[in-house]
């Protein structure tokens, strides 16, 4: 078992023939994923590391019976991208492209829900189910099996996390980068409730960052659960009014603070570390 | 992107929001014939200008002139203020709250509203708050502008003003891309008229492409902020003297908050995105060098990054820019040995883990 992303999943690659289409593509291949179909304007009837290309959604999925899709394509183009898979019919979207204008997604997120597609990003690295099948960029070598759910809204700092829980022993079942954007397809909250769901999650590592009120949602929600939760929440020495590199990292009129946020957990029962290895030694005592 | 004020007015009156009359002007001589009277306001992109000492009241226009002369060239916060907005002063009867940003959790635009306005909206009580979410794809319905004037309590010819406004602030909020709409005070005048009486307006950086009309505009960063967009690079200066540079925002963040715990401070956050293209890392070094850090400290995990190209990189920079500055890094990724190697050869101080980095780079600071 796992969450959103399994052995069933026929998976589309939306902008498969730019550099990071191609790349991820292969990537995504090797680690075992059923990549079935990628898309590219134009270009249909040619193939990528042997994955038939189609000019639009609709033919990919009725030729393969794709049923989840991830995005590469430049932000301009990724509402467009995204309301076509919808409509397409798949229902797990991922969403790589960064600096989508949010308006966009504020379009996007709505819909999606509407047509019951799930959505992960964007601005995010992906979902892997470990030593399953991966629909994201991270780094295949650093995932290994075993109970622990990851949820996070950063990139290299979650793979900097796996890395040390897999050395440690401590391998996972699902990761999710939710996206470091301020609009986003599944929250961190939503995610815990997937993973509480997942009879083979034993517990959850959360990783947030300052900006909005994602990880106060999200102890809420941990309060409730039966599994453990651990947390580390980066930019406790961030300055308020300065975006921190993603789009959702900001401290404005005294909210979204990392202290808010630790406390928040804190009083929820979770255990929080103060360092990002700090999170293996906390989950196995 | 932060607007000035007289831009803010300027987008405002294209919407049909409005707004008092107003003259810019760079140079006192530049206001001959100002609005009489008038509110002289110098233009920057901070808050607190007003205890600064950067409005003043007019009622004539060499009065008008004396004050654009004490405030032009004056330091509020990092900033010296370079013009200043002579606007017509307002005869006012009421102040009320009007504002449109977004809600992260409801995935919404949220209308917010009050009838104490004029001051800061975080000291208004909550139930003094009217608060609407827009769902996007529907947007905004008259029914939401009704039940806004009634739990305003608004007489009939203030509601019908104010509903007007709400609804073309919204057209803004969506047309312009803004983060944040806002009208405090939103001035109901003497003689019945409803008018901006301040204007804020945030428009999301990433859809820049889409309004390249607002490239130009002088923005909230340092010289070498600035520096730095314009070659692309995400770079933040910060208060402390250690200079960080690493891949990915979490990362970098984390990487300060671990320098902090082990007794240290960042003076910089460089995030290097997902490059490994020596040049590029070249550059971002070349910034990162005219902050004048103490020591460096490179984090990178690269799960896909070449490992031996940003090394080259720094390699590279460290010899052009040669600053004596000591470098510690840790670098994982592909071909992590060649790289250790090259940091190694250019005398750099190669370390594991992010922790051992960070006492390593607090250490030869003391140093130094």
């Amino acid at each position: 078992m796992s969450v959103l992303l399994d052995a069933g999943t026929r998976l589309m690659v939306q902008g498969v023939t730019g550099h990071q289409g191609m790349f991820h593509t292969k990537a995504m291949l090797d680690y075992g994923t059923k990549v079935v179909a990628g898309t590219s304007p134009g270009k249909g009837g040619t193939d990528v590391h042997g994955v038939p290309v189609f000019d639009s959604c609709q033919e990919a999925a009725d030729a393969t019976g794709a049923n989840a899709s991830i995005i590469f394509v430049p932000a301009p183009f990724a509402k467009d991208a995204a309301i076509e898979a919808i409509e397409a019919g798949v229902k797990l979207l991922v969403i790589i492209t960064e600096r989508i204008p949010f308006h966009d997604t504020l379009d996007v997120m709505p819909y999606a829900r509407a047509k019951g597609v799930a959505v992960i990003g964007p601005n995010c690295p992906g979902i892997i189910t470990a030593g399953v099948a991966k629909a994201g960029i991270m780094p295949n070598h650093i995932f290994k099996p075993g109970p622990y759910g990851v949820v996070s809204r950063s990139g290299t700092l979650t793979y900097e996390i796996v890395d040390a829980m897999t050395k440690a022993g401590l391998g996972q079942t699902t990761c999710i980068g939710i996206g470091g954007d301020p609009i986003i397809g599944t929250s961190m909250a939503e995610a815990l409730e997937r993973f509480d769901r997942d009879p083979e999650t034993k517990a959850v590592v959360l990783v947030g960052e300052i900006g909005g009120t994602a990880e106060e949602e999200a102890a809420a929600r941990a309060k409730h659960m039966r599994k453990p939760v651990y947390a580390y929440v980066a930019g406790r020495t961030a300055p308020p009014g300065k975006r921190m590199g993603h789009a959702g990292a900001i401290i404005s009129q005294g909210m979204g603070t990392a202290e808010s946020k630790v406390k928040a957990f804190a009083d929820a029962g979770v255990a929080v570390a103060r360092y990002p290895r700090e999170i293996s030694e906390l989950v196995r005592t | 992107m932060k607007f000035y004020e007289y831009k803010a007015h300027e987008i405002f009156r294209k919407y049909g929001i409005p707004v008092p009359r107003g003259v810019l002007a760079a140079k006192p001589e530049d206001l001959t014939d100002p609005p009489i009277p008038c509110v002289v306001k110098a233009q920057v992109l901070v808050g607190g200008r007003g205890k600064a000492g950067g409005i003043k009241l007019a009622k004539t226009a060499e009065e008008a002139r004396a004050s654009a002369t004490a405030i032009l060239g004056m330091r509020i916060g990092p900033y010296t203020v370079r013009h200043v907005y002579a606007q017509e002063m307002l005869d006012i009867a009421q102040e009320l709250y009007l504002s449109i940003t977004i809600d992260r959790s409801a995935r919404a635009a949220l209308l917010m509203a009050s009838a104490l306005g004029g001051m800061d909206v975080e000291s208004v009580p909550q139930e003094k708050i009217v608060r609407i979410h827009i769902p996007p794809l529907v947007g905004l319905q008259p029914y939401v502008l009704r039940n806004l004037a009634k739990r305003l309590g608004l007489p009939k010819e203030v509601a019908t003003q104010v509903s007007e406004i709400a609804k073309k602030m919204y057209a803004l909020f969506r047309g312009e891309d803004a983060e944040l709409v806002e009208i405090n005070p939103l001035a109901v005048l003497k003689d019945g008229r409803v008018v901006a009486g301040d204007a804020k307006l945030v428009v999301d950086d990433n859809a820049e492409y889409r309004h390249k009309e607002y490239a130009d505009l002088p923005q909230d960063r340092t010289p070498l902020e600035e520096e730095a967009h314009d070659k692309g690079i995400t770079f933040i200066q910060l208060d402390g003297d250690i200079g960080v540079i690493a891949n990915g925002a979490g990362l970098t963040m984390a990487t300060l908050d671990v320098l902090n715990l082990k007794g240290g401070k960042g003076g910089t956050f460089l995030d290097l995105g997902g490059t490994d293209d020596p040049e590029k890392v070249k550059q971002a070094f070349e910034i990162l060098l005219k902050a004048k850090p103490s020591v460096i400290f490179l984090n990178i995990f690269g799960g896909i990054t070449k490992a031996d190209t940003v090394a080259i990189g720094v390699e590279q920079a460290l010899k052009a820019y040669g600053s004596g500055v000591p470098v510690v890094a840790r670098i994982k990724g592909v071909n992590e040995a060649r790289a250790k190697e090259i940091l190694a050869d250019a005398g750099m101080h190669s370390v594991e883990t992010m922790e051992e980095g960070a006492e390593m780079a607090v250490k030869l600071r003391g140093g130094a």
